[in-house]
């Protein structure tokens, strides 16, 4: 808000995870084989961009590592490595050190070199490339000092670039020959090894705050260099649009350096401007300065035609550059040089098509153009959905009144009634998918979790993922992060076989874990399944019984052996490994599901594998429930948490003790309670035989039955938070509104059987806390 | 009281007054966000005894607390009558249920009065300071004394 400077950085930061995102998913295509230049490309450039970025908010951590991981990426890039699965293996521990490095620069954190200099050890040893000189590291930003007499824009007549060696450079030492920056570009420069630039920024170059001051200072840097400036194409002055650069530049370069250097000088402004970069030919340059426009209706570039075709030819003067690499870069009609604008095609459009100004950014724009997005702060969608809950519930009142006005149901206000609800539903529909993002961003945390896991338990682990795509609600990701990853690592730890056990057994060495998400009946269904060993049925129901779990002589179905699983407590790992087994059983994976409305489940066979499968509610802010009457009162109690509804027989019911009751299903007992009662409504009742109770199966595998006086619906009602206007009250979730405009509470079965267990046993302690 | 009127200018505080249990009491307008009529409450379990329950204020959960029973004064039988006021407390919003809205009032700041500590009454603690205003003596609520507590488990 206040600080401009925080923004800015707050937006790097998001862009650093959409960059972390691309540059997974190019290693992933990297891992799945494919050898594409422009996927080698995507990855290199997202490194760079990080790095980039980090350098001009002096996060020098972050450039160090980056850097280095840039270098190695360059190498494979330019063909001098070729990368097996052990190197795109680094490559992705790289990323994900990169990660940490992004976010611990975000939180002001820091990553310990322990962390990162074993990874760029084993980089460098890999690639081969040694460690350069911090020297090259020179990100560091250079101040902006405006100098006056560079006024590019308004100075029709600017020959060329007024003596720029008195200005201050960034970070890297001046040639000593700076000769012709100062001159006039007249001179004709007489030197076989160099390049021509022509360089036309394009106005999203200076609206993304780019300098040609810096590039051509950088350029500078390389060698002697020569300016030339064609304004032709400058309108007169009452015409001019100051936010369009008008401006282009012809600049000779007097370098020993590769082309890909001086490449690397406009490394930033890819695709915000036209570039052309030919070598030099042996022959005197004459950049022509003649025509550089003093009148501005000169045709614009008579000058460039003569130079460029020769420069066009293939690979005229290979033997200018240094390293090996970059024949085929000179060679320019040769398309697998790493950039396109290279090839001859931006050349000729440059000669002729410059005049007419946008044309050449298709040459160079990068082939995927990203859909356009906007970021809006979330709390504005939270807003827009709270609005629209409202909007439904005053749709329910408004049909509930025309209901009870006895309006025919043809009438016109009922027919526009019926419309109004399914605008309604379509708007509440468009408002969560909003809210909905891909769940790709958590799957690809998941690829990281399986690498590391798998490297701790000396297994082979592939992930595949499936439905990456699928939309969730924001907060449903956030919130499955934790669950999944313990899914992920027990499928690695516990589920897959050892390798030896696996060629054993006729399976592939390299194990697979797969993760897949869908929509399936307005719910999401994830699923996480390995092709190991599947359950050890026999293991576990000796486990569970030797933890007293379960009674020895208790006859289990496959199904009920392997829900065994999310009983508190009980892990089947023979050894305890640092990796799952830390006390964090699958039972917190359930809670932490059932917490968000959902249901998880279990299938596995013997030697095939086992799939565990989540099933999760599209929203949050909406809940299926059932709506129910106690004692006067509206409740409703959340439809995932009913099992069954009972009605109560005399049979059925028993007395324990003095006040409470159990009722009896199909052989075992379950304590019953008063919903009335529990809330404090009504004192408890005599008898509930004839009553009606719903069966409440928690997170534990506990049952209850809930005494209720009648079920009136079952509807979705929009979830509104207590805790806001007054406070969390005990054995209640939340409230909604109802049809008619009066307000429910949302039970909370597991919050209200616990605090009655409490009390079924000594009844004062209950009491203190309740006072 | 042409004097009073050249003060309200300066520094004055206008009061919604209203009757709560028998009593005049006031709190200053500013805080209050509507006054709307009385409608069925849901209760809520586990609640002090002074919480009605909630209300359906245009989409959002709206807390009610009897005045009455909150000051300890005697409780008239629910009435259609009762009125409601929302007040704005910082982040919470609260609706006071009151037996009847009074007037609004501006009071110049030098006619508060602080409660007399005599008052060993429980209502003191919820009063903030005392005026006068034609005989009749207004309390002004102490707003921040009359909410539920929050924070810790409201159990």
């Amino acid at each position: 808000m206040s600080d401009p400077m925080a923004e800015i950085r707050a937006s790097f930061f998001i862009e650093c995870e959409e960059l972390l995102e691309s540059l997974q998913d190019g290693l992933q295509l990297m891992d799945d084989g494919d050898t594409d230049p422009e996927t080698i490309n995507i990855v290199f450039r997202a490194v760079h961009s990080i790095k980039g970025g980090a350098g001009a908010f002096g996060l020098d951590d972050l450039v160090h590592f980056a850097h280095r991981f840039e270098t190695a990426m360059d190498e494979v890039r330019a063909g001098r490595f070729q990368p097996d699965g052990e190197a795109i293996r680094l490559f992705f521990t790289c990323a994900d050190v990169l990660g940490d490095l992004v976010r611990a620069a975000r939180d002001d954190d820091a990553v310990s070199s322990e962390v990162t200099d074993p990874v760029l050890e084993k980089l460098e040893k890999l690639v081969g490339v040694e460690e350069e000189s911090e020297e090259e590291l020179d990100f560091t930003p250079a101040t902006l000092s405006l100098d006056l007499s560079l006024d590019f824009g308004g100075d029709a007549g600017l020959p060329n670039l007024p003596d720029l060696s008195d200005l201050p450079m960034a970070g890297a030492d001046e040639s000593p020959l700076d000769l012709s920056s100062s001159e006039e570009a007249t001179e004709p420069l007489v030197a076989s090894k160099g390049f021509t630039v022509f360089f036309k920024p394009e106005p999203a170059l200076y609206i993304s705050g780019n300098e040609p001051l810096y590039l051509f200072r950088a350029l500078r840097d390389l060698g002697d260099l020569a300016v030339t400036c064609h304004a032709a194409s400058l309108p007169l002055l009452d015409s001019i649009d100051p936010d369009i650069g008008h401006l282009s530049w012809t600049l000779t370069v007097h370098t020993e350096e590769s082309e890909q250097t001086v490449r690397e000088v406009f490394e930033f402004v890819d695709g915000l401007c036209q570039l052309d970069i030919t070598p030099l030919a042996a022959a005197p340059v004459a950049p022509s300065p003649a025509s550089v426009a003093v009148v501005p209706a000169l045709p614009p570039l008579p000058p460039l035609v003569q130079p460029e075709p020769v420069a066009a030819r293939p690979a005229p003067d290979p033997a200018s550059t240094a390293t090996p690499n970059d024949a085929p870069v000179t060679a320019a009609p040769k398309p697998e040089a790493p950039q396109e604008e290279a090839s001859p095609a931006p050349v000729k459009s440059s000669a002729t098509t410059t005049s007419e100004g946008t044309t050449p950014t298709k040459t160079t724009g990068t082939p995927t153009q990203p859909r356009a997005t906007v970021r809006v702060d979330l709390e504005r969608i939270d807003r827009l959905v709270n609005l629209v809950g409202e909007l439904v519930i005053n749709q329910a009142m408004l049909s509930q009144s025309v209901t009870e006005a006895g309006l025919p149901p043809n009438s016109p206000v009922s027919t526009g009634l019926e419309e109004f609800l399914q605008l309604t539903r379509d708007i509440q529909e468009s408002v969560m998918m909003i809210r909905a993002q891909p769940i790709k961003s958590l799957f690809q945390r998941m690829g990281r979790i399986v690498r590391e896991s798998s490297a701790s338990v000396g297994k082979e682990v592939r992930l595949h993922t499936d439905g990456e795509n699928t939309e969730v609600d924001k907060t449903v990701i956030e919130r499955l992060a934790d669950p999944l990853t313990h899914m992920i690592r027990n499928a690695v730890d516990h589920g897959l076989e050892s390798p030896e056990k696996r060629l054993a057994v006729d399976k592939s060495r390299e194990g697979h874990v797969t993760l897949t998400a869908q929509h399936r009946s307005g719910r999401i269904v994830i699923e996480v399944s390995d092709d190991g060993a599947g359950i050890n049925r026999e293991r576990v129901k000796a486990k569970a019984i030797e933890k007293g779990l379960i009674p020895a002589e208790a006859q289990l179905s496959d199904g009920d052996i392997d829900n065994l699983l999310f009983l508190p407590g009980f892990s089947t790992a023979q050894e305890i490994s640092n990796l799952s087994g830390r006390g964090v059983g699958m039972d917190v994976v359930k809670s932490s599901i059932q917490a968000l409305g959902g249901r998880i489940a279990i299938t596995s066979q013997e030697g095939k594998g086992t799939t565990f499968s989540i099933s999760l509610p599209l929203t949050l802010a909406v809940l299926d429930g059932m709506v129910v009457r106690v004692a006067d009162e509206t409740l409703v109690v959340p439809l995932n948490a009913i099992l069954e509804t009972l009605t109560l027989t005399d049979d059925d019911v028993k007395a324990l003790g003095p006040e409470t009751h159990v009722v009896q299903i199909r052989g075992g007992f379950v304590p019953l309670l008063d919903l009335g009662a529990e809330l404090g409504y009504r004192p408890p009742q005599e008898s509930y035989v004839g009553g009606i109770a719903l069966l409440i199966g928690q997170e534990d595998g506990n049952r209850a039955a809930l005494a209720v006086d009648a079920i009136e619906d079952q509807r979705q009602v929009v979830i509104k938070g207590l805790e806001g206007s007054y406070g969390r009250v005990p054995g209640i979730a939340a409230a909604t509104i109802l049809g008619d405009g009066q307000i429910a509470l949302i039970l909370d079965p597991t919050d209200l059987v616990s605090q009655a267990s409490g009390r079924t046993r000594p009844r004062k302690p209950q009491h203190a806390l309740v006072g | 009281m042409t004097d009073n009127d050249k003060l309200t200018s300066s520094s004055s505080i206008e009061l919604l007054s209203f009757r709560v249990g028998g009593q005049d009491y006031s709190v200053d307008i500013m805080s209050v966000r509507e006054i709307r009529g009385s409608a069925k409450a849901t209760s809520l379990p586990h609640a002090p005894f002074f919480v009605k329950g909630v209300i359906n204020l245009r989409g959002t959960v709206l807390p009610i607390i009897d005045l009455s029973a909150r000051l300890g004064l005697q409780t008239g039988e629910d009435s259609e009558r009762n009125v409601i006021i929302v007040v704005d407390l910082g982040e919470r919003t609260v609706g006071l249920m009151v037996d009847a809205v009074s007037d609004i009032l501006a009071i110049p700041s030098e006619e508060m009065q602080p409660p007399p500590d005599l008052a060993a009454d429980d209502a003191r603690t919820f009063v903030s300071a005392l005026t006068i205003v034609d005989g009749r003596m207004i309390r002004i609520l102490d707003l921040e004394a009359v909410m539920p507590p929050q924070g810790e488990e409201v159990a």
